[in-house]
């Protein structure tokens, strides 16, 4: 087995407690897994990702550039930085749901992430949109974003992991009251992804 | 045995457990700080552990309980070397009887640091030996080698990851406690011409540490860690090129030799260097391309490799611009130079993807200061305050360096820790009309501000000294310090006052006030810096990260007069536009409730925070 993954969002969305829960399953299934993960400054609000290689054969923590299975983004923008690493036929899971920079409130840039899922539907083959608020909406909670992201990522088989491991990770990881939410939010796009 | 998905600073960290390590030490600093965190956290009981108020006082902790035959590690990023600098020159002239490792995390990039310095040059000049791990996994076993080389050659050794290293994490098989090595340290015994360094120890030492070190090149060449890796054969004759790299470049370079034939030698151990190894390496080769990052190390070692045995071998890199001379390395980075070194393209084991056009204007995302930050609510005092006068405002290193972002835009200069208010000093002197401020944070007090300030009212500066007390070292990770009233090793002690500090310094205006008490802390700021000398506010309110919201504001939006002064003025990552696009909303799951923006609308659309009391002092006092 061979699966490159990575992860991204802005500092602060939750990319590194999704990329353990994938690491956890992994592992359970034997399966060897190395990652790189931005820690640090950028955790207050920059960019960031994670690079994942499930299998024996990798001996770098970083991905090279088209050769990328899935992409799970925690934003829009964050997930075209990021595409120039997705192989050929590619996947990518991304939330509808913009997280705005300072430098655009304040006028010193500009973003429009209506432009980035444009640009996603043209230049990606398999694309999955989810609808963050709706989900955040409908668990009662944003704070489990990532989970759901895993979830519909788990069902596109690109993940190389099975539903019923990802369960059991997310069991092993996340605290006793918080279980019913994450267990919630790991099905929600189950019936509300959106292509 | 059993197997733990780690992060490269937590397998380091139980690599030292299982060598037997009895003391920690170490100052925070990216991409270090898990190392002494994970030693603390999985402690078996008989470990010291500390938080050092910085790497020099934590070197010369580690160096004590190293004197007496107990196993020492100290922790720091690449620039607290250099403030360790001054004990780590003379500690190797002296030696050590137990083992000691100093770890040190080099950033290339560099990703959260001020220099792209490394270490394994320092090694070379401070004449220390360095080890240079590749993989997470291989960290774990290298620290443990890494002690026993520094026992038994009684120096102190450097352990140097990088950013990759340290931060990337990998399943990796770890010893059970049971199975640790233990260390009992046989105690100091005097011995004045042994441990108290004069010139004519130095002398005699110096000349014994070159002999050493010459030999030492000749035990690496067998550390098997140095290596060439088995070839992958080109075709029947001998390999013509050979590709000489370490740390994690290593990695890159395995993963895209794709079939392309090389010899590929890397070295784990750069100083002393593995000469014997290189020679073998170089038999037969025509050119050589050296595949390493920050300092050309390997690639001027080969040079000189080449000179004094006379060989014709051509060595590429840094040095002659085929390698970058700044930055880190990348898949593409290493995979394009080999393609150029070699003139294959090698197999690819995917078709690429079709070359994407330019994309939409990304969103641009330098970090910024969290929503609630008490800094941003210090800093905006302090604009509104000095308003329409000379300032120079000198900023320093943590979470408050981003006060430098727009729109507070509050920060003139920033150096290394400590140095703002030697600037500050500095620029009044040659400037008297201009009002100097330094910013400094409470842990960049404690490790290098003390000294500084003592300079700044001895030799009658004229400046504001702002301490920005959070409480805790915000930047990386929330880690304990001494006004913070706790240890690593969960004692509560005696907390040390910055109050006291200054005031015994001989301060007589030191003021404490609540940044997010906004009116007063515009009037403590023009009361105090409109008086002669060095004076001190101490802004002091909690990170957010220690303290918990207690509720979080709103925008009236029938109040609201969309005049935008809030988004704009406060740069507030919570402060967004509503749906219409003109007036000001909130962001529930980022809001702290600080109450700053509340504070500064003009028309009183904002309300429903709470901000935490912390601040003792004050103009409600
Ligand atoms: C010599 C040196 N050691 C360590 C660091 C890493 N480092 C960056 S910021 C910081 C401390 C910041 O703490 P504080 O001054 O309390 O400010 P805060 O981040 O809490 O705002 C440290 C230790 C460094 N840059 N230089
Ligand atoms: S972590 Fe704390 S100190 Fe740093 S920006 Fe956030 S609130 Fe401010």
């Amino acid at each position: 087995m061979r699966k490159n993954i990575i992860l991204c969002g802005v500092g602060g969305q939750g990319t590194i407690l999704a990329s353990r829960l994938i690491a956890t399953a992994a592992m359970a299934g034997n399966i060897p897994i190395k990652t790189a993960e931005t820690i640090g400054m950028a955790q207050r609000g920059g960019s960031v990702f994670s690079h994942l290689r499930l299998g024996e054969e990798a001996n770098s923590p970083l991905i090279a550039k088209g050769e990328t299975d899935l992409i799970i983004a925690f934003e829009p923008g964050e997930a075209v930085r990021q595409l120039p690493f997705l192989k050929k036929g590619g996947t990518v899971v991304v939330s509808r749901r913009a997280v705005m920079p300072v430098s655009a409130m304040i006028g010193k840039s500009s973003y429009d992430p209506e432009q980035m899922i444009d640009y996603l539907r043209e230049h990606t083959e398999h694309l999955i949109i989810v609808d963050a608020d709706r989900a955040a909406q409908e668990l009662g909670s944003s704070k489990t974003l990532n989970v759901v992201l895993l979830g519909a990522a788990v069902r596109s088989k690109e993940l190389g992991l099975s539903e019923e491991d990802l369960k059991k990770a997310v069991k092993e990881r996340v605290p006793e009251r918080f279980l019913d939410l994450n267990m919630r939010s790991l099905a929600w796009s189950r019936d509300n992804g959106e292509e | 045995m059993h197997k733990e998905f780690l992060m490269g600073n937590e397998a380091i960290a139980l690599g030292a457990l299982a060598a037997g390590v009895n003391l920690v030490s170490g100052y925070p600093g990216t991409p270090s700080t898990e190392v002494l965190e994970t030693i603390a956290k999985r402690n078996p009981g008989n470990v010291y552990v500390e938080w050092s108020i910085n790497e020099k006082a934590g070197m010369e902790v580690a160096a004590g309980a190293a004197y007496t035959g107990a196993r020492a590690l100290v922790t720091m990023k690449q620039v607290g070397l250099n403030v360790a600098a001054d004990p780590l020159m003379s500690l190797e002239y002296i030696g050590v009887k137990g083992g000691m490792v100093v770890l040190v995390a080099d950033d290339p990039g560099p990703i959260s640091s001020q220099t792209e310095q490394d270490t394994r040059t320092f090694g070379m000049f401070s004449k220390v030996p360095v080890f240079d791990p590749s993989s997470v996994a291989e960290a774990y076993e290298m620290i443990q080698e890494a002690f026993d080389f520094s026992a038994r050659y009684k120096t102190p050794v450097f352990f140097r990851a990088t950013t990759r290293v340290d931060h990337g994490y990998e399943d990796v098989e770890v010893k059970d406690p049971g199975e640790y090595y233990v260390n009992k340290a046989e105690g100091f015994v005097k011995d004045p011409s042994r441990w108290v360094i004069f010139p004519r120890l130095s002398v005699k030492n110096h000349a014994l540490i070159e002999k050493r070190n010459a030999e030492l090149k000749d035990v690496l060449s067998e550390y098997p860690r140095n290596q060439i890796v088995p070839e992958n054969g080109c075709g029947n004759a001998p390999c013509r090129r050979g590709i000489a790299t370490q740390g994690v470049s290593f990695m890159y370079t395995l993963d895209s030799l794709r079939g392309r034939n090389v010899r590929v030698m890397r070295v784990a151990t750069p100083f002393p260097f593995p000469e014997k190894l290189a020679l073998e390496f170089l038999k037969d080769l025509d050119e050589v391309l050296c595949i390493e990052e920050l300092d050309p190390v390997i690639e001027r070692a080969l040079v000189f490799v080449c000179g004094k045995y006379g060989l014709q071998v051509k060595i590429r890199g840094k040095m002659t611009g085929d390698m970058p001379l700044s930055g880190e390395n990348s898949m593409e980075i290493v995979d394009s130079a080999i393609t150029a070194f070699t003139g294959s393209e090698g197999e690819r084991p995917y078709t690429m993807p079709d070359e994407l056009p330019a994309p939409p204007a990304l969103p641009v995302r330098p970090p910024v200061l969290c929503a609630g930050c008490p800094h941003r609510a210090s800093f905006y005092a302090v604009k509104m305050a000095m308003k329409g006068q000379k300032t120079i405002y000198c900023g320093d290193i943590g979470c408050y360096t981003l006060g430098n972002a727009a729109p507070l835009d509050m920060c003139d200069t920033c150096l290394c820790m400590g140095a703002g208010i030697g600037i500050a000093q500095g620029v009044g002197h040659i400037e008297p009309d201009t009002k100097c401020f330094a910013f400094v944070g409470d842990s960049t007090f404690f490790a290098s501000g003390i000294t500084e300030t003592i300079n700044a009212f001895y030799n009658q500066a004229d400046m504001t000294l702002i301490v920005l007390d959070n409480s805790t070292t915000a930047m990386t990770g929330h880690q304990p310090h001494p006004g913070t009233g706790r240890t690593v090793m969960g004692q509560i002690v005696e907390k040390v006052s910055i109050e006291k500090v200054l005031r015994a310094i001989g301060l007589k205006v030191v003021e404490t006030v609540d940044p997010l008490d906004y009116e007063c802390s515009v009037e403590t700021i023009r009361r105090a810096a409109a008086e002669p000398g060095v004076k001190a506010v101490i802004f002091r309110s909690p990170c957010i990260a220690i303290s918990k919201p207690k509720g979080h504001s709103h925008v009236d939006s029938d109040k609201c007069i969309a005049c935008g002064k809030c988004i704009r003025e406060l740069g507030c990552p919570a402060l967004v536009k509503a749906a219409d696009g003109k007036k000001a909303a909130i962001d529930p799951s980022l809001c702290t409730g600080c109450t700053l923006c509340e504070q500064i609308c003009p028309v009183k659309a904002i309300s429903g925070g709470e901000k935490n009391d912390t601040a003792k002092g004050g103009c409600h006092a």
